[in-house]
C-alpha cells in the first residue's frame, strides 16, 4: 500500500528531489502495517458529511495510532488513584474505606460519587480500557487482513534508482545479467528472504515475525481481558478461621466472611471438601535487629474431597497452597486463642472453649472478646455476659494503654480482661462481629471501690466476677491459622496470554522487517552494473552490514570488474 | 522451605566493608569524570553552526571509508579463505544531519586521561561492590534481595555492569560514566545510611524460588531503563541545543556541555534501544511476579500499590513504543514519554515502599 503511493509521486515527476528522498526514507518507517498517520492539521473534518460521515469519522479517530496513545497514557494515570485512596477490593480494604470515611466527612461522600473507593471497577476506568480494547480490535482487525495479504503478495518491486535508497552499493562486472540476479535471488533465498525476481531486478523481504509477532502480542491482551473478566465474573473466596484441632467444611455457612462473582452458583459451585487442623507452627527471628519478624508458618492440615470416605494429610505453608479440584486454600494468618471456662452465678459452666483473639501488631498483641449468651446470674436471673481485654504471647509489663507483647511466640502468655453483663444484642438478627463488644447495652462490673473491674491472668488462673456473679478460668492456649479458599478461574488463560504475549512482544521487538532490492543493468560495453539496496526502519543499523553481507556473497559470482571509486 | 541458615557474621562485616570502599573508589571515579568535562572544555571543539552541516557529509563520508575498510574472510568455493575487501555501502540517515561529539574529554589529552582513570576507577569499585553483594548473599544463604538495603545494592550493581558491559562491547557510551557515577553513590549513600537492614534472612512470604526470578528480572530491567532514562534526558539537551545552532543562535551556557555528547539522533537511538530490549524483560518480571503472587496470596493481581505502579511503569513504557510508531509523536514528546514511564518506575521502587504500606511492605522497609 505504501509503496504503490510512494511509486505514483516519483512518476508524476513534479516532485522534488528532497520530497522523493524523504519519502523513501518514511517507506522504512513503514515496514510494518501501522496505520498512517495524517497530520491533524491536513484530514479532512466530519463537518457537513451527515450523521455515516460522522461516524466513519469517530471510527478513524478512535482507530488511529494518535488515539491509542492517548488512551494508554490516560489509563496508566487511571490506575494512579487506586495506590492513594483506600480500595473496597479486599476485606482489609474495606476496613480502611470505612475508617477513611469516618475521618474525612466531606471528602468521602465524594469519592464515593466519584468511584474513587473502587478505581477498578469505576465507570470512568471501564470507559477508558473499553474505548482503548475497541480501539485495539478496530486496529488489529484491519492490519491482520493486511498481513496476510502481504504474505500472499509479492515483496513490492525495486525503485527506479536504488542509489536513493538509505543503503545501498553498485559495482559493474563482466558477468551477464541474468545470471547476476539469478544468483541474487539464489543468494537471498538461501538467507531466509522472500525473492521475486522481475523485470531486471529481484526484489526480497525478511523479517515477517516481526509483523507476526506485534499481532500476536496484540490480540493476546483480549486473551488476557478475557481471562480477567472470566476470573471476575466466576470467581469466589472466602476467609476462614481455623483453631488448632477444630475443622472446616465447604459450605456458605462455615465462612467467616465470603465473596462472589456475579455469575457464581454459591450453592451449586462450591467444591466439596472440608479440613481439619491438626497443628500449626510458627517460628520467628529470636536475635539481631529483625528479632520478631516471622521465620515460619506452617500448618498440618487431614482434609478430604468429594464424599469424605478417605482422608490425607499435608502442610500448607505461605508461599505454596492446597489445591482441592479448582479451589485453592492459603494461608494467609495466624494468631492465639485462648481457652477458657466462664462458669455462670449458679457454678454453671455457661462457656467453654478457645477464644480467637484477633493480633494488632507485630508482635501478636492481640484483642479478645468473649460473649456469653446463656448466662444466669447470682439471682438466678437470665441475662447475658461479655468480656473484653487484651492477650499477649509475651508479657512484658503493662503500660497505660494496657499490656503489650514484646515478642511474637509463647514465651510468657498473659490475659488480661474486664468483663460486662446486659444484652449483647445478638438477638436482633443483625448479623454481627464475634470480635467486637457492643457495650451499649451492657453495664461493666465494678470493683467495691467503684473502679471497673479488670485482671491479669496467667494460664490456670481464676478469675472471679465480683459479687459472686460467676468465674472465668484461663486453662490453656490454642493457636488459629487464618485460611483464604479462594476458587479463580481463568487462570490458566491469564497465563497462556501472557506468554503468548510475551513471545509475540520479544519477535515484534527483536525481529527487523527488511527489504533488499538487486537490479542488474547490462552496460554498453557488454558488462552488467549490479546496484543493491536495502530498506529497514531507521533505528536499524544492521541493514547496512548485512547489504555488504550479501554483497560480498555476490561478488562470488559477480566478481567486481571494476569497483566504484568515487 | 525454611532453611534455619546461621547468619554468618563474619561475612557480613566484609560485605559491609566492600561496600564501603566500593562506594570511596565510585566517588574517586565520579570526581575524575567531574575533572575529565571540566579540562574538555577547554579543548576547542570545532562545532561551528554552519560546520553541523558539513560534518554530517563529512561522517558520512567517515562512514563510507569505514565501511570499505573492513575486510571480511569468506570461504571460497575450493574449500580455503580469502579476504576480500568489503564492498563500499552508502548509509545515508533521515532527519537532521549531526555528528556525535567527541566525548567528555574533547580534544584535551589530560582530560582524556582522567576520563580512562575514571572508567577504570569504575571497574575497580565494580568489582568492591560485587564482592560485597556476593558476601551478603552467601552470608545469609539466599539471594542478597530480600528487602531495601539488597535491592538498592544490587540496582546499581546491575547499572555499572551493563554500563561496563557496554563499554567492553566497544559500544562509545563514555558519556554515561558521569551520570552513572552519581547515580550509583546516590542509591548507595541512601542504601547504606536510610535503608541499612542487617543481614538476615527472609520472612516467610518472600521465602521462594519465585524470588530468584521475580527479583532479579525487575531490578536487572531497572537498571537498564536508568541509562535509557539518561539518554533521554541528554537527548532533549542536546536536540535543543543542536535545534539553536542550526538555526544559528549559540547553544547557550552549557553549550560546551552538548557539543561534546553523541548526536541528539544517537542519544534518541540509543535510549530506544535500551528502552525495546527492556521492555519485554520487564513484562516478563511483572508476569513472573503475578505467577508468584498467585501462589502466595492466592490472587495474581489485586491492585495492590506495587501492582498498580508496575502497571502504570509498564503501560507507560507501551505509550513511549507506541508513541516512537505515531507520526509526530516521534522525538522530544516521545522522549518524555519515556522520562515519566521511568519516573513511575522510581516511584515505584521508592514511593511505594516507603510512603504506601501494601502487601508488598516487609523486611525492615
Ligand atoms: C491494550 C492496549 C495496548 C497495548 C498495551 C499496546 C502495546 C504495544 C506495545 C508494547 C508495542 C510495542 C511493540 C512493538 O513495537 O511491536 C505496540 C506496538 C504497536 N501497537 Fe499497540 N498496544 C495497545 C493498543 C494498540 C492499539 C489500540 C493500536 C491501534 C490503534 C495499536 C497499534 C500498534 C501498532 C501499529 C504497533 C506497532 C508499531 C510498530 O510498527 O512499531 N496498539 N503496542
Amino acid at each position: 500500500m505504501a509503496d504503490s503511493t510512494r511509486t505514483a509521486t516519483a512518476e508524476s515527476g513534479a516532485v522534488t528531489e528532497q520530497e522523493r528522498d524523504d519519502e523513501l526514507l518514511q517507506d522504512a518507517e513503514r515496514l510494518s502495517s501501522a496505520p498512517r498517520e495524517e497530520d491533524p492539521g491536513e484530514g479532512p473534518g466530519p463537518v457537513g458529511i451527515g450523521l455515516v460521515g460522522w461516524l466513519r469519522w469517530f471510527w478513524r479517530q478512535l482507530t488511529s495510532m494518535r488515539v491509542a496513545l492517548l488512551l494508554l497514557f490516560l489509563l496508566s494515570i487511571a490506575a494512579i488513584p487506586g495506590s492513594l485512596v483506600p480500595q473496597e477490593g479486599t476485606s482489609e480494604g474495606q476496613f480502611k474505606v470505612l475508617e477513611f470515611k469516618e475521618q474525612h466527612p466531606t471528602l468521602g461522600p465524594l469519592y464515593d460519587r466519584l468511584g474513587l473507593f473502587d478505581v477498578y471497577s469505576s465507570a470512568w476506568f471501564s470507559a477508558i480500557y473499553i474505548l482503548l480494547f475497541v480501539s485495539l480490535a478496530g486496529c488489529i482487525l484491519p492490519r491482520s487482513w493486511q498481513f496476510f495479504q502481504a504474505l500472499r503478495s509479492r515483496p513490492p518491486a525495486a525503485p527506479r534508482n536504488l542509489s536513493r535508497l538509505p543503503v545501498h552499493t553498485t559495482w559493474e562486472t563482466a558477468v551477464d545479467r541474468d545470471e547476476v540476479l539469478a544468483a541474487a535471488t539464489r543468494i537471498l533465498k538461501r538467507r531466509r528472504f522472500r525473492a521475486h525476481l522481475g523485470d531486471g531486478a529481484v526484489a526480497a523481504e525478511k523479517g515477517y515475525l516481526r509483523e507476526a509477532g506485534n499481532l500476536v502480542f496484540h490480540i493476546s491482551l483480549f486473551g488476557l481481558l478475557v481471562a480477567v473478566a472470566l476470573g471476575h465474573l466466576f470467581s469466589a473466596s472466602g476467609n476462614k478461621l481455623v483453631v488448632e484441632g477444630d475443622g472446616f467444611a465447604n459450605s456458605l455457612t462455615q465462612y467467616d466472611d465470603f465473596s462472589s462473582g456475579p455469575l457464581y452458583d454459591d450453592e451449586a459451585d462450591l467444591d466439596a471438601f472440608g479440613f481439619t487442623l491438626d497443628d500449626f507452627r510458627s517460628a520467628f527471628e529470636e536475635s539481631g535487629s529483625q528479632r520478631g519478624t516471622a521465620r515460619k508458618f506452617e500448618a498440618d492440615l487431614t482434609y478430604w474431597t468429594g464424599d469424605g470416605e478417605r482422608t490425607k494429610k499435608t502442610t500448607i505453608k505461605v508461599n505454596s497452597p492446597l489445591k482441592v479440584g479448582g479451589t485453592k486454600i492459603y494461608l494467609v494468618g495466624f494468631g492465639y486463642a485462648p481457652v477458657v471456662t466462664v462458669r455462670d452465678g449458679q457454678g454453671q459452666v455457661a462457656y467453654q472453649g478457645p477464644v480467637a483473639c484477633l493480633p494488632q501488631d507485630a508482635n501478636t498483641t492481640s484483642t479478645c472478646v468473649i460473649k456469653v449468651p446463656d448466662y444466669v446470674d447470682e439471682n438466678g436471673k437470665k441475662t447475658q455476659l461479655g468480656f473484653t481485654g487484651t492477650f499477649v504471647p509475651t508479657f512484658g509489663g503493662a503500660t497505660e494503654r494496657g499490656m503489650v507483647s514484646q515478642f511474637p511466640s509463647l514465651k510468657f502468655p498473659a490475659l488480661f480482661l474486664t468483663a460486662y453483663r446486659g444484652d449483647l444484642g445478638i438477638d436482633s438478627g443483625l448479623p454481627q462481629n464475634v470480635y467486637q463488644l457492643k457495650t451499649k447495652n451492657m453495664k461493666q462490673f465494678k470493683k467495691a471501690n467503684g473502679d471497673p473491674f479488670a485482671k491479669y491472668l496467667l494460664p490456670e488462673e481464676k478469675m472471679e466476677l465480683p459479687g459472686g456473679a460467676g468465674t472465668l478460668e484461663f486453662t490453656g492456649i490454642k493457636e488459629y491459622a487464618q485460611f483464604e479458599v479462594s476458587e479463580k478461574p481463568g487462570k490458566g488463560l491469564a497465563l497462556a496470554s501472557a506468554s503468548l504475549a510475551l513471545l509475540g512482544l520479544i519477535c515484534s521487538l527483536f525481529v527487523q522487517r527488511r527489504r533488499v532490492w538487486v537490479r542488474a543493468t547490462p552496460t554498453e560495453g557488454g558488462g552488467t552494473v549490479v546496484s543493491m539496496a536495502g530498506l529497514a526502519r531507521s533505528e536499524s543499523a544492521k541493514i547496512a552490514e548485512e547489504l555488504a553481507d550479501i554483497a560480498v556473497e555476490l561478488h562470488d559470482d559477480a566478481e567486481p570488474s571494476r569497483s566504484e571509486k568515487e | 522451605m525454611f532453611v534455619a541458615a546461621e547468619v554468618n557474621d563474619n561475612l557480613a562485616q566484609i560485605s559491609n566493608v566492600l561496600m564501603y570502599s566500593a562506594m570511596a573508589v565510585y566517588t574517586l571515579s565520579f570526581l575524575a569524570h567531574c575533572m575529565e568535562w571540566v579540562f574538555g572544555s577547554r579543548s576547542r571543539v570545532a562545532v561551528q553552526s554552519a560546520a553541523l552541516a558539513a560534518a554530517s557529509r563529512a561522517s558520512e563520508a567517515a562512514e563510507a571509508a569505514k565501511a570499505s575498510a573492513v575486510s571480511v574472510t569468506v570461504a571460497t568455493r575450493g574449500g580455503g579463505t580469502m579476504t576480500l575487501e568489503r564492498p563500499r555501502v552508502v548509509t545515508r540517515s533521515a532527519g537532521r544531519p549531526a555528528k556525535d561529539g567527541p566525548g567528555a574529554a574533547g580534544t584535551d589529552q589530560r582530560a582524556d586521561v582522567l576520563g580512562r582513570m575514571a572508567v577504570s576507577l569504575t571497574a575497580l569499585a565494580f568489582v568492591l561492590h560485587f564482592g560485597s553483594v556476593v558476601a551478603r548473599g552467601v552470608s545469609v544463604q539466599r539471594p542478597p534481595w530480600g528487602n531495601m538495603y539488597e535491592f538498592s545494592t544490587a540496582f546499581s550493581l546491575m547499572a555499572v555492569g551493563t554500563y561496563l558491559g557496554l563499554l567492553l562491547a566497544k559500544r562509545p557510551v563514555r558519556w554515561l560514566g558521569l551520570p552513572v557515577t552519581t547515580a550509583v553513590l546516590l542509591d548507595l549513600g541512601l542504601a547504606v545510611s536510610v535503608l541499612y537492614t542487617e543481614s538476615d534472612q527472609l520472612v516467610p512470604a518472600l521465602d521462594s524460588y519465585w524470588l530468584w526470578i521475580h527479583v532479579s528480572t525487575a531490578i536487572i530491567s531497572g537498571a537498564a531503563l536508568y541509562l535509557g532514562a539518561v539518554a533521554a534526558v541528554l537527548y532533549l539537551f542536546k536536540d535543543r541545543y543542536e535545534a539553536a545552532r542550526l538555526a544559528g543562535r549559540d547553544g547557550g551556557r552549557l553549550a560546551t556541555v552538548w557539543q561534546r555528547l553523541p548526536s541528539a539522533a544517537s542519544l534518541d537511538k540509543f535510549a530506544y534501544r535500551v528502552n525495546a530490549l527492556i521492555f519485554p524483560l520487564y513484562t516478563f518480571a511483572i508476569i513472573a511476579g503475578a505467577i508468584w503472587a498467585e501462589a502466595a496470596w492466592g490472587r495474581y493481581w489485586g491492585w495492590d500499590p506495587k501492582e498498580i505502579w508496575s502497571f502504570v511503569t509498564w503501560v507507560g513504557y507501551a505509550a513511549y513504543l507506541h508513541a516512537r510508531a505515531t507520526a509526530g509523536w516521534k522525538g522530544r514528546r516521545a522522549a518524555y514519554l519515556a522520562l515519566i514511564a521511568f519516573a513511575c518506575f522510581l516511584f515505584n521502587y521508592y514511593g511505594v515502599n516507603i510512603f504506601i504500606t501494601g502487601k508488598h511492605s516487609y523486611a525492615g522497609v
